[in-house]
């Protein structure tokens, strides 16, 4: 190899070794992305532990634990969002002396990203619920719930979307039938929607309009109604939708051993997941993403 | 020269290759994983959280713990078949509580009370009697409820307590049933039953809008719900009783 060769190819080198690199950088795409969803449901004011004599949940739960947990999967991935799927309120004394001020504090300081509303967060009323809003850092995301004509005008919104390395998630909240639950006096002039339509109508909008590439439902409508088939639930609710992919759900204190994969509208698989109660347990479910060419044809691998 | 040719094109592929996949991103979901994990005592306390929840704790604490009454000895919802210690309480404590506000704002006193026998969801133990045992015999948020009752209404609520089995709490009215569990004689509020009267039945929100079963509630019109939760008139009949010495007593019997 003369010289001039030798030149020539170093500078091809540097040329590709520079393409190269700055293609790596600006596209971290060649590796697979994780984000990963934590969620609780139904907490119900428990922020203690239960008491080491609890019959059934002795030593389980606890809001300072919980933090260390979410803490630890936040430092492995930073791609972690924090979900809660409603009745957040209600429960312990906690709620009675203080009106859920420090059930929002607490969620803020564990970076709580958003909550859906369930029918125990009206209980003590709207404008109880309203005087806790200035304690939540999170979004109160709410689909089927119009508050237009109520003092919590403006302070939920249907969906909320988030960007993290890349991906878009699209967040939507949608509640339980509240007459029959709740007191009319306690909700005042909340609407409640068909959940069914409206959230066929927020998934579309979120994948059309805001082109999201993961989309996830929170639910407080409840599980599964078998006995009462016109009562909405959550695993009819994937079963008539096609774009959400996860319904972290609330309201019936159902503990699944694990996230249940059901078939939506175009017999995609979907997610739904609830874990009971009390904050006993948190929710995990981690969605990996690669190049649409590494996807093709090999579908979505689900391991639960 | 060929050489050098070959590298620049090797380059230029790249780079094309390179480009197109930055513009075809990793955003097609290929993996989801699902799993749970328990909030148990392996995880540890967050300092700054534990710290921030400490003052609440001790000011529910030093509240809840306040010494109210004193029960001399334990009393349950399962000492007795067709009334109980725990029900008589509980039935007393809203009739004592209740009627007189009650009173006060419509000139009528309560007839009775009528609760569920489900609804009671503690003992209270022999000892201390505290605000918190008050939580823990009624956690739910329910509301005491005035219902008026025509007089067959009430005769369908008196068919369903011999019936159901269970001691479902009363106060303010007395059943006698005979051997062959016969409605032998029925008081209400000092005075034979009459069933041409009306009645007004002191009862929980829940228990109005159907709940246990208790269908004699049906098609009431006549409901005012007070603004009193169960749970507070415990307390205050807590407070206003230095010790409870309610028993099972004569009001359901049979003989």
């Amino acid at each position: 190899m003369d010289r001039r060769t030798f030149l020539q190819n170093s500078m091809a080198s540097a040329a590709y070794l520079g393409i190269a690199g700055a293609g790596l950088q600006s596209c971290s795409t060649q590796g697979t992305k994780q984000i990963t969803i934590l969620h609780t449901n139904d907490v119900h004011s428990h922020i203690d532990p239960f008491p080491s004599d609890h019959s059934r949940y002795a030593n389980l739960g606890g809001l300072a634990r919980r933090a260390d947990l979410v803490h630890q999967i936040r430092e492995e991935n930073p791609n972690t969002l924090l979900f809660d799927a409603g009745d957040i309120f209600q429960g312990t004394p906690y709620f009675n002396f203080y009106g859920g001020e420090l059930e929002f504090k607490l969620m803020s300081k564990l970076n709580y990203d958003a909550a859906t509303i369930g029918n125990h967060d009206f209980d003590n009323g709207i404008d109880g619920l309203l005087a806790q809003v200035p304690h939540a850092t999170f979004k109160l995301l709410s689909a089927n719930y119009d508050f237009t004509n109520t003092v919590m005008n403006g302070f939920v919104n249907p969906y909320h979307t988030y960007y993290l390395d890349g991906i878009k998630i699209g967040v939507y909240g949608i509640g339980i039938a509240l007459d029959g639950l709740v007191l009319q006096k306690l909700y005042k002039e909340t609407v409640y929607h068909n959940p069914y339509e409206i959230a066929l109508d927020t998934e579309r909008k979120l994948k059309e309009e805001e082109n999201c590439d993961l989309i996830i439902c929170l639910s407080h409508l409840g599980y599964d109604y078998e006995n009462n088939p016109n009562r909405p639930d959550d695993v009819t609710l994937a079963t008539k939708t096609q774009h959400t992919q996860l319904i972290i759900g609330g309201h019936t204190h159902t503990f699944l051993e694990k996230p249940d994969v059901r078939l939506n509208k175009i017999g995609e698989e979907v997610l739904v997941n609830q874990v009971g109660c009390y904050g006993l347990n948190l929710g995990r479910i981690d969605f990996y993403f690669d190049s649409a060419k590494k996807v093709a044809g090999k579908g979505v691998s689900i391991q639960v | 020269m060929t050489r050098l040719l070959k590298i620049q094109l090797f380059v230029l592929f790249i780079t094309i290759g390179c480009f197109h996949s930055c513009k075809e991103q990793a955003n097609q979901l290929s993996q989801i994983a699902g799993s749970q994990v328990p909030v148990d005592s392996s995880l540890a306390e967050v300092d700054s959280i534990e710290s921030f929840i400490a003052p609440y704790r001790k000011r529910v604490n030093e509240v809840m713990d306040m010494p109210l009454s004193y029960a001399p000895r334990t009393l349950t919802k399962g000492d007795g078949e067709l009334n109980t210690s725990a029900g008589n309480l509980l039935a007393d404590a809203i009739l004592e509580q209740a009627s007189p506000i009650y009173e006060s704002r419509t000139g009528t006193p309560v007839d009775f009370v009528i609760f569920n026998h489900g609804g009671i969801r503690s003992i209270i133990s022999k000892g201390q009697v505290t605000t918190r045992t008050a939580y823990q015999v009624m956690p739910f948020e329910n509301r005491i409820a005035i219902v008026e009752m025509p007089g067959n209404a009430v005769l369908g609520l008196v068919r369903f307590l011999k019936k159901s089995g269970r001691a479902h709490p009363i106060a303010g009215m007395q059943i006698i049933l005979d051997k062959e569990d016969s409605i032998q004689s029925v008081i209400i509020n000092g005075e034979p039953f009459d069933e041409n009267r009306t009645y007004l039945a002191a009862t929980s929100d829940y228990l109005v809008q159907g709940g246990d079963d208790m269908g004699f509630f049906k098609n009431r019109s006549n409901v005012e719900v007070m603004e009193y939760l169960v749970r507070n008139a415990l307390i205050d009949y807590f407070k206003s009783h230095d010790t409870l010495r309610n028993t099972v007593d004569e009001r359901f019997i049979r003989r």
